[in-house]
Formats: structure tokens, C-alpha cells, sequence
């Protein structure tokens, strides 16, 4: 492209001569002028890349659950029966298992994330700023298999013997109680589910807080000290009301974190399709067990169909609440440059 | 002053019961601080105790062992791991930076810009056994067999997002003054996102992929139903191949005594990989407090 656009010479070009002294700048000569518009080719063509993995993962899963939604079409969502043997399968024990120990995750990890955070950015001297935090991201990036093993093997026997048996020994008589402790005393089940999930979603939902915290102008919290707040009424009445879209958008984060998190749950869930004991400490299945577990021996057919129509629940239910979460942290974001 | 009395009484008690919740909060606080660290301790201190326990040097050199044999090792988990891991990493790499490169020099203002970086904050979070899922639909029920090279374009299909996701950070940060004084001297785009931007951005974006390398390095899930698993060395990414996560879950959860000392000796390592590279990266690249 040798054109005579009214264009900057690049330091390369040979001494500007003015061979025509009436105006035409000099023919300008670049090394290679089609780079510019490949490598804006290769960086478009980068991000069609990842929407079309997006629309690639929802339209195999749809294709390949067709089967069993022609099947059931939703009534696979309340139906509890799975058996491959009779080949009829329904989702209602998976589902349920994914969203309670999910939810035992965040009663357990909300509460806990908000101290780390408030201590993180309220209370800790600086100098342990540091090393507590990346403690914390460290938690994080331990590999969701060392979270199961140790469930497994060490943390649910110690979770049956100092917990379970005590629970059951208390409340063995009474009605509802005794039943949401009631089973084997092995230490896999969904409430060892949910606390393992609790362990890793922590790091993730505290560092969010521990953010928008920060976010709080100073102005304010000075303001609030001023005028004779304690720490925790600054915490709860100013930094607290002020964050509070991005503070959710940290629970849904680790919400998605949660429902999708699969190793660690198949550790120590059970893996037992039953939902005539709603105790917390009896085996149980979430989505992403059974994925684990069965796809890979799955034959063809319904029996995979309705695995990936399980996949497809799933991934519809996170990408809701993920979807949710950054809205909700890009609200507040976009609230910080005009709320002083 | 003695009129004042009733009034400084409730005064005080009220005083008091606010610096009571107060301490209360904080002490709570504390204990949340103390909870969080106490896992990762106890995580460390456990996975350190029974993974020396496990760990010779057939550990590395020996094959996967059959049940109640004694001997073997993890040598092809191993081998394993670290080809799919490092083409995976390759194969995602350029790919991610490209996209990142997209989102903070092409597309600030653009939908596609915003589009995609919705979308990809999404799939960093997404359920990585769902990828597992759809390259096992795409790739593995086409070829009918599950292979290496499965395992490879799933585990690069985790690495892109985090790739991309710090890329544009990184490059977000490198002022506009910089860019402007190298389009002023007439450099094309390309040269000055090459050259200039990227350059300066160029620890943040290892730490991108370092990171990524160890999110995948532990990754299970993806692997389970593409690139299976194997009890022989294999080099061959057409066949199934053994990984060291699918080794663990396959060796933890059986019975057998022999397997779960190896399986122990594997998450040791496995760890120690992550955690590593997690601190290099940290290392490598101090972000602002």
C-alpha cells in the first residue's frame, strides 16, 4: 500500500527530500502495511472466539440433551426417579442436592467472608494486610481435589464422631430434629458437602467484600468516626449500606462457585439417589456427582441425554446467577464516581 | 449537677452497650480471620503429613500400580498432566492474550468489547465440568474415543478466560500518554500494542498465564470424560491419557491402601505445583494495596 495519504513519515524513512516543491508530501513507505489490519483481524476474531464458545457450550448441550427433553420435556425437573436399569430418569434428587449444599455453603461462608473482610479492612494492622490476604487467595487456588480428599478422609470421620454422634445422642428423640441428624455415622453427606463448599467459596465471596469495602470513600467513614461511631456501627450503618450491591454480587459470585464446584462435592456427597431422608447427614447426589460419576460409563441414549439436560440445568441455573452478580458489582461501580 | 444524673446514667449505659457490640463484632471478626486461616493450615498441615508419607522416588519413575500390589508409582499421571497441562496452556495462551489485547485496545467503547467481557467474566466462573461436557459432545461422541487431545482443548478452554481477564487488566493499566507519544512518531497500532503496551504490561500478563497453568494443573473435572484416563505410559494424544487429578480421584475413593498412599503422594504434589506457581506469580507481579 504505497498510497499518498497525507501521512506521518515513520523515523525509518529515508531524509524527507520535497522532490515537489508545490506540496505532494514524499510516497510514504512502510514495512509491512498489512500488518495493522491482520493483527486487528486476529484480535476481533479473538473475542468472536469466546462469544462463540458461549453459544458453542449451550448449543451442543441442547443437542446433545434433546433426547431426554423430548422425553420429559420440564417435568424432568420435578420427577425423582433415576434409574438406568428401567432407563426413566428425572432431576428432582440432583437439583435438590446441588441447591441445598449450596446453601449450607453460603449460611456458613456469607457470615464468615464478612468478619475476614471487616478485619481485612477495618481492624488489621497494616503490615498483616498482606500476608493475611494472600493467605486467604491462597485458599482460593487450592485445587478443588485436595479439598475432597481431605473431606474424605479426614475431615468427615472427625465430622461424624465429634459432631454427628453428640447431634444424635441430643436429639434422637425428637421429632424433626432427630431426623435431619438421623444415618450412618460415616461423615459424607450434604452437610459435609456444604461445609467443604463453605471452605472454598470463603476466599472467593471475602475477597469481593474485602473490595468494595475499600471502595467506600474515606470521606464518609471519617465522617461516621467524627461523630462518635464505633468500628461496627461505621461497618454496619455506613460501609455496609453503601456497598451493599456489590456485597450481594460477592455472595452470587461464590454462589456460582458453589453450585458448579465438582470434585470436592463427588468427594464427599455420597453419590446415593434418595430423597426419603431429608437428614443432613445421610448420602445424597448433586449435578455435578452424577456427571462425575456416570457420564463417562453412561451408554448412549437417554441415560446421556439426561446427564447433559442435568449439565444444561446447571449451567443455565449458575449462568442466572453469575449474570446476576456482575450486574450487581457493575452497579456499584458505577455508582463510586458520582455518590462522594 | 445532681439534675444531670439520670440523664448520664442512661447515658453511659448506652455508651456502654454500644462499645459492648462493638467488642462483640470485632471479637467475631477476629474469630472469622482465625476460622479462614485455621482450614488452610489444617488443609497444608494434612496434605504435607500423608503425602511424604507416600512419596519415593518410584513415585515419579514407576507406573500406575493395579490394586494391592506393592511398588508403582505415578510416573504416567505425571507425564500425563504435564503435556496436556503445557499444550493446553500453549494452546490457550494466544488466544487469551489476543481477546484481552481486543477488550483494552479495540473494543473499550464497543458492544462486542462489552459483550465480550460480560461473557467472559461469566465462563472464568462457569461450571468447569460443563466444558468437560461440551468438548465431549463436540469432539469425543464425533471421534468416538476419548483421548489426550480432548483433554488438551478443554483445559484450554479454562485457561482462555483467566488469560484474557488479565491481559486487559494488565493493559489497563499502562497510561494513554504512553500510547500517544508512539502513535505521534508514527508507529502503526500493531507495532504499538506489540511493542509498547504489551511490553510494559508483560509481568502482569505472565502472571495471567501462570495462573492459568495453575487452575488448570488441578483441574479434574474436565478431564473426567475426555481424556479419561490410563493405566500405561502412553504418548500418543489420540488414545486415552492418564492426568494426575483423574489418577487422585480414581485412586482416593477406591478401597484399596496401596492406591490411596499414592493418591496422597499425588495431591502433595499436586499442591505443591499449585501453591508454587501461585506465589511465583505473586512474586513476579505486586499488585497495589
Amino acid at each position: 500500500m504505497t498510497a499518498t495519504l497525507p501521512a506521518t513519515p515513520t523515523l525509518h524513512d529515508a531524509p524527507m527530500v520535497r522532490t515537489d516543491p508545490a506540496g505532494a508530501p514524499p510516497p510514504r513507505r512502510r514495512t509491512a502495511p498489512w500488518a495493522d489490519p491482520l493483527f486487528s483481524l486476529l484480535a476481533h476474531g479473538a473475542a468472536w472466539l469466546t462469544l462463540a464458545l458461549l453459544a458453542g457450550i449451550i448449543v451442543s448441550l441442547f443437542f446433545g440433551a434433546a433426547p431426554a427433553i423430548q422425553e420429559y420435556g420440564l417435568s424432568f425437573l420435578w420427577r425423582s426417579e433415576w434409574d438406568p436399569v428401567q432407563n426413566r430418569y428425572g432431576g428432582l434428587v440432583m437439583i435438590y442436592g446441588t441447591l441445598m449444599s449450596s446453601a449450607i455453603a453460603l449460611l456458613i461462608a456469607v457470615p464468615v467472608s464478612f468478619g475476614i473482610a471487616l478485619f481485612l479492612t477495618e481492624l488489621s494492622p497494616s503490615w498483616l494486610k498482606r500476608p493475611l490476604g494472600t493467605a486467604i487467595e491462597l485458599l482460593a487456588a487450592v485445587p478443588s481435589i485436595v479439598y475432597g480428599m481431605w473431606g474424605l478422609l479426614v475431615f468427615g470421620p472427625i465430622l461424624a464422631t465429634y459432631v454427628q454422634q453428640p447431634l444424635q445422642a441430643l436429639l434422637g428423640g425428637v421429632p424433626v430434629l432427630g431426623g435431619l441428624v438421623s444415618g450412618p455415622p460415616v461423615g459424607i453427606g450434604l452437610l459435609s458437602a456444604g461445609i467443604i463448599l463453605a471452605i472454598m467459596v470463603i476466599p472467593f465471596i471475602a475477597a469481593v467484600m474485602r473490595d468494595v469495602f475499600e471502595v467506600t470513600p474515606a470521606l464518609l467513614k471519617e465522617s461516621a468516626y467524627g461523630l462518635g461511631s464505633t468500628t461496627w456501627e461505621v461497618v454496619y450503618k455506613v460501609v455496609l449500606p453503601y456497598t451493599k450491591t456489590g456485597v450481594i454480587g460477592g455472595v452470587m459470585l461464590g454462589l456460582g462457585r458453589a453450585l458448579g464446584e465438582t470434585m470436592a462435592v463427588t468427594f464427599v456427597i455420597g453419590n446415593m439417589n434418595q430423597l426419603n431422608s431429608l437428614s443432613l447427614f445421610e448420602a445424597a447426589n448433586s449435578i455435578t456427582s452424577a456427571l462425575a460419576n456416570e457420564f463417562a460409563e453412561a451408554g448412549e441414549g437417554l441415560h446421556q441425554a439426561s446427564l447433559i439436560y442435568l449439565g444444561l440445568i446447571l449451567f443455565f441455573i449458575t449462568f442466572v446467577v453469575l449474570a446476576l452478580s456482575k450486574v450487581l458489582l457493575a452497579q456499584l461501580r458505577k455508582g463510586e464516581g458520582t455518590r462522594t | 449537677m445532681s439534675s444531670l444524673t439520670p440523664l448520664d446514667a442512661s447515658r453511659l449505659a448506652m455508651h456502654r452497650a454500644r462499645k459492648r457490640t462493638n467488642r462483640i463484632a470485632l471479637a467475631l471478626a477476629l474469630a472469622a480471620m482465625a476460622f479462614g486461616v485455621f482450614w488452610l493450615v489444617w488443609i497444608l498441615v494434612e496434605t504435607v503429613r500423608l503425602g511424604l508419607g507416600g512419596i519415593a522416588l518410584a513415585t515419579f519413575t514407576e507406573m500406575t500400580p493395579p490394586p494391592q500390589a506393592d511398588g508403582g508409582g505415578l510416573a504416567n499421571a505425571i507425564y500425563g498432566s504435564a503435556l496436556m497441562v503445557g499444550l493446553a496452556t500453549l494452546l490457550g495462551t494466544p488466544i487469551g492474550i489476543m481477546a484481552g489485547i481486543y477488550l483494552a485496545e479495540y473494543g473499550q467503547k464497543t458492544w462486542l468489547g462489552a459483550t465480550t467481557r460480560f461473557i467472559n467474566d461469566i465462563l472464568l466462573s462457569a461450571p468447569s465440568i460443563v466444558v468437560g461436557l461440551f468438548i465431549y459432545t463436540v469432539i469425543v461422541a464425533r471421534f468416538r474415543t476419548f483421548s489426550g487431545w480432548a483433554g488438551v482443548l478443554a483445559l484450554a478452554l479454562i485457561v482462555i478466560p483467566v488469560v484474557i481477564r488479565t491481559t486487559e487488566n494488565m493493559l489497563a493499566l499502562i497510561p494513554n500518554a504512553l500510547r500517544e507519544a508512539a502513535y505521534a512518531l508514527g508507529t502503526p497500532k500493531w507495532k504499538v500494542i506489540l511493542s509498547i503496551t504489551l511490553k510494559a504490561a508483560r509481568a502482569g500478563v505472565v502472571t495471567g498465564v501462570l495462573l492459568a497453568l495453575a487452575r488448570i494443573a488441578g483441574e479434574t473435572a474436565p478431564l473426567l470424560f475426555t481424556a479419561l484416563s490410563n493405566q500405561f505410559w502412553t504418548s500418543s494424544l489420540s488414545e486415552p491419557m492418564a492426568s494426575l487429578p483423574v489418577t487422585i480421584f480414581k485412586f482416593a475413593m477406591s478401597p484399596y491402601e496401596n492406591w490411596q498412599k499414592l493418591a496422597w503422594a499425588g495431591v502433595f504434589l499436586i499442591t505443591l505445583g499449585v501453591l508454587g506457581l501461585n506465589i511465583l506469580a505473586r512474586l513476579l507481579f505486586r499488585p497495589k494495596l
